[in-house]
């Protein structure tokens, strides 16, 4: 049984590469019983999507300057 | 315009293959600059270098970083020319962190949280507020430079892992922690400095 910590770590590489099938298994059945890391699941995917939009923002902000 | 001219031989980059790489110059420009005008020379005129320099162009190490290279000697000259020279390419001078901590502030020894993430209501309408903004900047100014650095040219300028990795020196063990890291810290500073807030003023904001 894979830690909190081990899970959340393979969350996080599994936003910027594929992971094999059995960590992707792993991933599941622990969200499905860890309210904690399944935030961290939907979280970080929010985080990057703040990411993205935050240089959008940047962008206008710095447009009104001109 | 030069661009469309008549050299297009074989082994010159089209204009069309180098447009494809514009938004992520001009993000990386943007960030570094913070000026949305001098990012859009600073991009057209690596373009436009990328361009007539094709020939020399190896494909050793992937179009995307060849454009980058030639991006941040545009932005060096910028530096250079305007004399402010203490902000010097921002992505380049940072080694390493001074305040090197790690996931043990969010995890006890078993792997268990320590906290941990509560849920967040409604996070999607927080991105359409002014101060959600704000708040999201100040997360990300404090995280530690290397780690901002990192991050940044994952999430906001949108390079993939390994392009990171050339850009940073990076190894790939290294990334992953890094990137891990940076989104615990981001989260955690989200949930104590935004959600929790909103939840406190009972659904006012």
């Amino acid at each position: 049984m894979r830690s909190c910590r081990d899970i959340t770590a393979l969350v996080s590489q599994g936003l910027d590469k594929k992971l094999s099938v059995s960590e992707r298994l792993a991933i599941g059945v622990h969200v499905m019983m860890c309210s904690r890391c399944r935030n961290f699941q939907s979280q970080s995917q929010f985080i990057r999507k703040a990411a993205l939009g935050y240089t959008v923002q940047l962008q206008k902000r710095l447009d009104k300057k001109n | 315009m030069l661009l469309s001219a008549e050299m297009n031989t074989s082994n010159q980059l089209s204009e069309a293959l180098l447009a494809e790489h514009r938004p992520v110059l001009y993000r990386y420009a943007l960030l570094q600059l913070k000026d949305t005008e001098l990012a859009d020379d600073a991009v057209q005129e690596t373009l436009l270098a990328a361009w007539q320099a094709s020939a020399n162009f190896e494909g050793k190490a992937g179009l995307r970083t060849w454009l980058i290279g030639i991006l941040k000697h545009k932005i060096a000259d910028h530096w250079r020319r305007s004399a402010r020279e203490v902000v010097t390419a921002e992505f380049d001078q940072i080694d390493n962190d001074a305040d090197e901590v790690d996931e043990d502030d969010f995890f006890m020894s078993n792997g268990h949280w320590i906290g941990g993430p509560t849920t967040w209501n409604d996070p999607e309408a927080a991105l359409k507020q002014q101060e959600f903004w704000a708040i999201y900047e100040t997360c990300q100014n404090n995280l530690p430079p290397k780690m901002a650095k990192v991050f940044m040219l994952r999430e906001l300028v949108g390079l993939e892992a390994s392009e990171v990795c050339g850009e940073t020196g990076l190894s790939d063990a290294n990334y992953w922690v890094t990137m891990h890291r940076a989104r615990l810290r981001l989260r955690e500073c989200l949930e104590v400095r935004w959600f929790n807030q909103s939840k406190k003023e009972n659904n006012h904001a």
